[in-house]
């Protein structure tokens, strides 16, 4: 059985009076221990609010979640929220995009990372902070001692992800969900952070939910990809599946409009028109189809479901999907 | 001649300190000698991280902040020297895309208003009646609606609001157009009609570009001559691809090394040089080669003492090393460790692979081939453990036999 099974998930903000807008609309994924599950999308397209969703972060007015998200057996929506707050922190934890803004200003690196050892592993005074050093010392800050009596804005950037880092994987959780971790840092820096993401997944067995919009990233970190578009996933497979075949026209249109480093120059990139603005209601037929070039009438009878066109667990929301190889033969292996 | 050529451009910010009396403490030295040459019509490329002096540079080309050295040679004038309202004027000439369109658009101002605002202040257009015509024009040009007009920027989309950016630098027929960070704040799809929307400019008004981007596939898309910073300065130059096919200085390597390619299969072979540490801070630079704290084949002479001037080392490519030839030819090796595979699995279950992978990058880049050859040869490996992964690799076949076995 997987470690987090999610089924059907949706949120809706809104109600009384306003406007309802139903920014995660039915999402279904799993993520086995020591897998790294990957959700990809542009802004707006539900993939930060399914992370705080199932960390139970989002603010509770207005707000409706429906579906069901198990972890290890235990549905995280009936839950007690005592229980919920025994197991954020300690069975899973958040690394979010923005460091600076995640990490208290006013208090000290050191007393940020006791805390949850304080919390949630019983430990006290020098025991603490002793252990808040070592976790330190393991993501890669020099001088550990010394950083702990730091604060935030002392520290690089870099360095501010690494001391959040630090602090998700302070009890050892079985579920990691990163939220867009590198996006604030710099190149070089980044290599150095997944880097690190990739060294506690293999010896952990940590699972990794990553929720990024670098389809690079995922290409070298995810094993199981999720490629969401206004809520829904529209297309579900492994990495090398999904890179070399994008079947929805949407993943095939993205992965046509990256300009990419090892590509030969002169191209000119193929972009998907308009915007995610202009979509429609997935209860009319597919979100996409206002700015899909393999549009035809069929998309707009309803929402399409997930299928299989082309191979075995390579799931596709689509009804007209990309199952010429054009696109996989220009791409030079 | 070049259209615009920039000689030995500093921008230094004083830091001051003290209550009542401004005490200058020292300098952060934010662009530090920086020479380059941008052809008319052609795309100058600025790339570097976070901190490396790049937009500063751009901004100081427009003398939106003050140059404390150097020279900026626009068509035979050196704007660093013009009094305040010739500057005003020749702006007309130089103009800017900011990087956050929402931030660089008055809210309160539709988009006509916005767009007229510099037609105005440089005398261009009889009446409004004639810049609205020519507004209109450019609005088309840039693939907006000619409704556009008496609209807001909230009332667009992001990549709709670059869009009036880049139409308000046009309305004033520019010769050189500043791009910081054009499509670093838009979602990948969009980027990618921004980019195309320039190249397209580009080519039917002969627009000279410079870029700044720390995006390095966007900054090799569309450049013809890339510039590498660290520090403040330039640390390599060279054509777009030749930069790409051959990067000469340690720094450009690591960046190369470093950028996701959204490709499993090129992920899995490549190595990543990963650079240590921190940038130095700009106020207190190291002495010597600004990249000798950081770079992985740093020399214990040399580096440390002497600053490396950049120099042509052939085909127009310029490089700020000591040791760039001996880097290239091999004679001066990496040291273990300082590489790593990108590969997950290579590190978790097949030991040997690994400590190939480490020998490997020792190599050096003129046997790159090999190093490849040899991460080629784990694929079997690996392939044994994930089904689905060989399913991906039956299409590469008939390449590489020996990877679906």
């Amino acid at each position: 059985m997987s470690l987090l099974t999610v089924d059907e998930l949706t949120v809706t903000f809104g109600g009384r009076g306003r406007k309802e807008s139903r920014a995660v609309d039915g999402i279904s994924f799993e993520v086995d221990q020591g897998q790294v599950v990957g959700l990809v999308g542009e802004s707006g397209c539900g993939k930060s609010v399914t992370s705080l969703a199932l960390m139970g972060l989002l603010p509770a007015k207005g707000l409706t979640i429906g579906g069901r998200a198990e972890f290890d057996g235990t549905d995280l929506f009936t839950m007690s929220p005592s229980a919920r707050r025994d197991l954020r922190g300690s069975e899973m934890a958040m690394i979010f995009q923005d460091p600076l803004s995640s990490l208290n200003p006013v208090v000290p690196i050191g007393v940020q990372v006791t805390e949850i050892l304080e919390r949630h592993r019983g430990m006290k005074g020098e025991a603490a902070r002793k252990e808040a050093a070592h976790l330190l010392d393991r993501v890669g800050i020099p001088d550990p001692t010394r950083r702990l009596k730091e604060y935030p804005h002392q520290l690089s950037g870099g360095m501010r992800q690494r001391a959040l880092i630090a602090m998700a994987v302070a009890c050892a959780p079985r579920l990691l969900i990163a939220d867009e971790p590198t996006t604030a840092l710099d190149v070089t820096i980044q290599a150095q952070i997944l880097e690190l993401l990739k060294e506690l997944v293999d010896q952990e067995g940590t699972a990794l939910l990553m929720i990024t919009h670098d389809l690079g990233v995922v290409a070298g970190l995810c094993d199981q990809v999720n490629v969401l578009y206004a809520g829904k996933v529209v297309e579900s497979a492994g990495r090398r599946e999904l890179f070399a075949h994008p079947t929805h026209p949407y993943a095939h249109g993205l992965l046509g409009s990256i300009p990419r480093l090892d590509a030969p120059r002169g191209e000119p990139l193929s972009p998907i028109r308009g915007s995610i603005n202009d979509r429609i209601a997935w209860a009319d037929g597919c979100a996409f189809a206002p700015r899909c070039d393999r549009y035809e009438m069929g998309c707009l009878t309803g929402t399409p479901q997930l299928g299989e066109p082309r191979a075995a667990g390579h799931q596709v929301r689509c009804v007209n999907p990309v199952l010429d190889d054009a696109k996989a033969e220009e791409v030079p292996a | 001649m070049s259209l615009l050529e920039l000689d030995g451009v500093k921008v230094h910010f004083p830091i001051k300190k003290g209550l009542l009396f401004d005490r200058t403490v020292g300098h952060v030295y934010a662009v530090d000698g920086v020479s380059l040459k941008v052809e008319a019509g052609e795309t100058y490329g600025l790339v570097g991280e976070s901190g490396c002096g790049k937009t500063t540079l751009g901004r100081s080309v427009l003398r939106l902040v003050d140059i404390t050295e150097g020279s900026v040679v626009l068509d035979g004038t050196d704007l660093a020297k013009l009094p305040g309202e010739e500057m005003r004027r020749f702006r007309r000439r130089l103009q800017m895309v900011f990087q956050d369109p929402l931030g660089s658009l008055n809210p309160r101002q539709n988009i006509e208003s916005i767009l007229s605002e510099g037609m105005i202040a440089h005398g261009i257009g009889k009446d409004q009646e004639e810049r609205r015509e020519k507004i209109k024009a450019i609005l088309d040009k840039v693939g907006l609606p000619s409704n556009a007009l008496a609209r807001y920027p909230h009332e667009f989309s992001g990549g709709q609001r670059q869009r009036i950016g880049i139409a308000r630098a046009l309305v004033l027929e520019p010769d050189v157009i500043i791009c910081d960070e054009p499509v670093s704040a838009l979602d990948v799809s969009v980027q990618a009609q921004v980019i195309n929307l320039l190249e397209e400019l580009q080519e039917e008004l002969g627009l000279t570009y410079v870029v700044i981007a720390h995006d390095l596939a966007v900054v090799r898309h569309i450049s013809d001559t890339i510039g590498v910073m660290y520090l403040g300065s330039l640390v390599e130059e060279a054509p777009s691809d030749a930069l790409y096919a051959e990067p000469k200085h340690p720094y450009t390597k690591a960046l190369m090394s470093a950028v996701p390619v959204p490709d499993p299969e090129v992920e899995d072979k490549r190595e990543r040089i990963l650079l240590t540490g921190d940038l130095p801070s700009p106020a207190n630079p190291p002495t010597g080669c600004r990249f000798h704290t950081r770079c992985p084949w740093a020399q214990a002479e040399r580096c440390a003492t002497e600053r490396p001037q950049l120099r042509d080392v052939g085909g127009g490519h310029r490089v700020a090393c000591h040791y760039a030839e001996d880097i290239a030819s091999g004679k001066l090796r990496l040291p273990k460790g300082e590489v790593v595979s990108a590969t997950r699995e290579g590190v978790d279950d097949n030991p040997e692979s690994n400590t190939e992978a480490e020998d490997a990058p020792a190599k050096v880049p003129a046997q790159a081939k090999k190093v490849s050859k040899a991460s080629k040869d784990e694929k079997p490996a690996k392939t044994e453990k994930k089904p689905e992964k060989a399913e991906a690799a039956k299409a590469d076949e008939a390449e590489e036999p020996e990877k679906a076995v």
